[in-house]
């Protein structure tokens, strides 16, 4: 392109245009993916600040990220700026939905007034890029991040990379400008397909805390920056004075756990009583009496283990809010706000990035808190206390213990006497080897005789998940509509109603219907004067047993 | 659907065409006005400025626009809007009368409700202001009845599906960069702009609807009129 038709002011002016820019559609596509709702004032005086006249906040890291992605280049034919949009559970694997592209072509518009037509051109097409991030399927996603997963972006620089976005992904123009020097078009690439495709995408990471985001392994991508989660909130000691995004009605509590891949864990939140909790699958609210833990799941089913609530609620007088990630070698551990005795910190964990990358995480929405940050950290502790002090209230309050029910989420597959390898359920690696039948599951059908292991017996030590999530080779995973918990699908054939029927009103005992229970005590009268034959000659076994109980 | 015909203006205006972009939507009553305000509100938030601050030498400076997000209530869709409370007051005001007469008798549940942007041409006494439109938005709207919950769930997804690429038809009409009026001088910047706002500039626009009755005939019930008045003679 020839720039000896524009004046030098003009391509000056042109550059920084093209430069802010780039750095406001980053921004909006960020913001767009936060979670919430965004809301800025209008203003009829200009401010002079407000690029392209509109009030897009700046969230100073995502700025700083766009500005390290570009190192002083802007868009041009060949360097397209490439906004990624990604998922990650928080099993830690992660998929790509959306790759937002700002190009630059060759063909050239010299007529056009740089400082006046191509200005008012590109708020135009921020606005519809506004208006576009809220109509990709993306957009419902991110409303609902939080319990199970988090959306992350990446900003690159160069060729646009659209592989990781599956098959049949679709394309949505946002708009262009013609410029004298080139074209500018905004488009965005989005996946359809929301199956996972191949190894490549799973991004598993070990059981550290803090691992999760601060460090992808294995990015596909040579020079790929590192991700960074949407929700970001500006932590209260970083340097900078950070004007942050403004809050908006809707806060939701984020609390995010990151379960290793044998563990469920329990996340308790204060619940908002005034607005809904958001919308998480498969899970069952139970209110907890001032209480946080965290618990271990192997099984796929849901294990209610009462006798850890009853302990629990008996050491701890205070409630507590619990932050998102656990030690796995502390399953029942808190992260409290510390100042209560009998709590026992949660080690800090080696692993865990620099202070910088530490700062570049988000501090969560509401006091909820991020698994990276520690409570030795002075921000993390700040926020657990304060969320305590505000939120918790007396020990009176009622918490919401969510329990993450560990397959099923996202399924609406049958998961019948199949192995897990055979189908397309997500987190299938996580799921035990062998499927138990309906019939078998202790939860449906409660066991008949009492010598039968007891459903707490068999979670507390199967180790089953462990092994079998390394064990397994199963890679697809479906992606599927959120449904609430139980609700009907063909895993498990009944509905909430259904399954609290079953729950609230097992069978009754074999041993107290009436025929058989006849029967049964006729036995046991026949059969009492050998049993006591037997008890009497272990009679100094026991008692050394008694012994050592005293 | 979106279907884009050139309509001459009713006045002698030389060479200027006016665009007409036509959406469609069927939906539940109750979803009728969030339906409506999220085209209406995505198409003003592409037709709406910051508020002019002419200087001298007769240069101007423009005012910054917010925005925020809306989320329905009835539809699973969010769109984004001007942060002006004026301006959703005066779209909420059109909207509700529209859905008004959409129930009243008369009505199959079929209408039409029509965004217009025009330009002012002053006129010599005796003859009063033309208005000429140079872009008209019509939503054509049917109203649908639903048996059951299981079939409002299905509508709340499927309208939602459906207001996103009307989205996406919207932007992309937007996109093409074709006529808008000139940028005017102080003096005429109330010809091309509705100025009466404390907090954004749209162009001059008005609402007007039309009810289509049982019988198929279209029936125009009231015009509103959402700018200033000119003069009367």
């Amino acid at each position: 392109a020839m720039d000896t038709d524009l004046s030098s002011q003009d391509r000056k002016d042109l550059d920084k245009f093209i430069k802010f820019f780039a750095l406001k559609t980053v921004q909006v596509i960020v913001q767009a993916r936060l979670g919430e709702k965004i809301c800025t004032r209008s203003s009829s005086s200009p401010t002079g600040s407000d690029w392209f006249n509109l009030a897009i906040k700046d969230i100073p890291e995502v700025t700083h990220e766009a500005k390290k992605a570009l190192a002083g280049q802007l868009p041009a034919v060949g360097r397209s700026m490439c906004v990624e949009i990604s998922l990650k559970t928080s099993e830690g694997d992660s998929m790509e939905l959306e790759i937002w592209c700002l190009e630059m072509n060759e063909k050239c518009d010299k007529e056009i007034k740089v400082s006046y037509t191509v200005y008012n051109r590109l708020s135009l097409l921020l606005k519809s890029l506004l208006a576009i991030t809220r109509v990709t399927p993306a957009y419902r996603l991110s409303r609902k991040q939080g319990h199970e997963y988090v959306i992350l972006y990446r900003i690159y620089f160069g060729e646009v990379q659209l592989s990781g976005l599956g098959e049949g992904f679709q394309t949505v123009r946002v708009g262009t400008v013609g410029t004298p020097v080139g074209t500018i078009t905004l488009s965005c690439a989005y996946r359809i397909n929301l199956a996972f495709m191949s190894t490549r995408q799973f991004e598993r990471t070990p059981p550290i805390m803090g691992i999760i985001i601060d460090h992808f392994v294995d990015r596909p991508y040579p020079s790929s920056s590192p991700m960074h989660p949407c929700n970001y909130r500006p932590g209260e000691d970083s340097g900078a004075v950070y004007p942050s995004v403004e809050d908006s009605q809707e806060v939701c509590t984020t609390s995010f756990s990151t379960s290793p891949p044998s563990q469920c864990v329990f996340t308790v939140t204060k619940a908002h009583f005034q607005t809904p909790p958001p919308v998480v699958t498969d899970t069952l609210k139970v209110p907890v009496m001032g209480l946080a833990f965290s618990h271990q799941l192997s099984s796929s089913r849901l294990s209610y283990q009462p006798a850890a609530l009853g302990v629990g609620s008996a050491d701890m007088g205070y409630p507590v809010l619990f932050a998102g990630g656990l030690n796995a070698a502390h399953p029942h551990q808190l992260i409290g706000p510390g100042k209560e005795g009998g709590v026992p910190p949660v080690p800090s964990q080696p692993a865990h990035g620099t202070q910088a990358d530490q700062e570049r995480m988000c501090t969560p929405l509401d006091g909820v808190h991020y698994p990276a940050a520690t409570p030795s950290s002075s921000e993390d502790t700040e926020t657990v206390s304060n969320s305590s002090e505000g939120k918790c209230g007396s020990p009176h309050d009622l918490l919401e213990t969510i329990f993450i029910r560990k397959v099923g989420a996202f399924v609406n597959k049958p998961i019948n006497q199949v192995t897990m390898a055979n189908l397309d359920i997500p987190f299938a690696m996580f799921a035990p080897k062998n499927v138990e039948l309906e019939d078998n599951d202790p939860m449906v059908n409660p066991p008949e005789s009492p010598e039968t292991e007891s459903p707490l017996q068999g979670s507390l030590h199967s180790e089953g998940s462990s092994g079998s999530s390394t064990g397994n080779t199963h890679d697809d995973f479906v992606m599927i509509d959120f449904k609430p918990a139980f609700s009907k699908d063909d895993i498990l054939p009944m509905d909430l109603g259904t399954f609290y029927r079953e729950f609230q009103n097992p069978p009754q005992l074999s041993s107290l219907s009436i025929d058989i229970g006849a029967q049964s005590m006729a036995e046991d009268l026949d059969s009492l004067p050998e049993k006591l034959a037997v008890h009497e000659k272990n009679v100094k076994e026991f008692d050394a047993f008694v012994e050592t109980l005293q | 659907p979106l279907s884009t015909r050139c309509c001459a203006p009713s006045s002698a205006a030389p060479a200027m065409n006016c665009r007409a972009e036509v959406l469609e939507v069927s939906v539940e009553g109750r979803q009728v006005e969030e339906a409506m305000l999220a085209v209406l509100h995505t198409v003003l938030l592409h037709r709406s400025t910051g508020k002019f601050h002419y200087k001298k030498e007769g240069t101007y400076s423009i005012g910054t626009v917010g925005t925020q997000d809306v989320d329905c209530d009835f539809i699973d869709f969010a769109y984004v809007r001007v942060s002006s409370e004026e301006l959703d007051r005066a779209l909420r005001k059109a909207v509700g009368e529209f859905k008004d007469a959409l129930r009243g008798s008369g009505s199959d549940g079929m209408g039409q409700i029509s965004l217009e942007f025009y330009q002012k041409k002053k006129s010599r006494w005796p003859f009063s202001d033309e208005c000429i439109p140079w872009e008209l938005w019509t939503i054509k709207v049917n109203v649908v009845n639903l048996a059951n919950e299981q079939e409002r769930q299905i509508c709340r997804e499927k309208v939602g599906e459906k207001l996103c690429e009307k989205i996406i038809n919207i932007v992309e009409v937007m996109n093409r960069h074709e006529y808008l009026p000139k940028m005017p001088t102080q003096s005429e910047v109330d010809n091309v702009f509705d100025t009466s706002l404390r907090d954004v500039q749209p162009y001059l626009y008005k609402i007007s609807y039309q009810i289509t009755d049982s019988l198929g005939t279209s029936v125009t019930t009231t015009m509103r009129r959402l700018i200033k008045d000119t003069l009367a003679l």
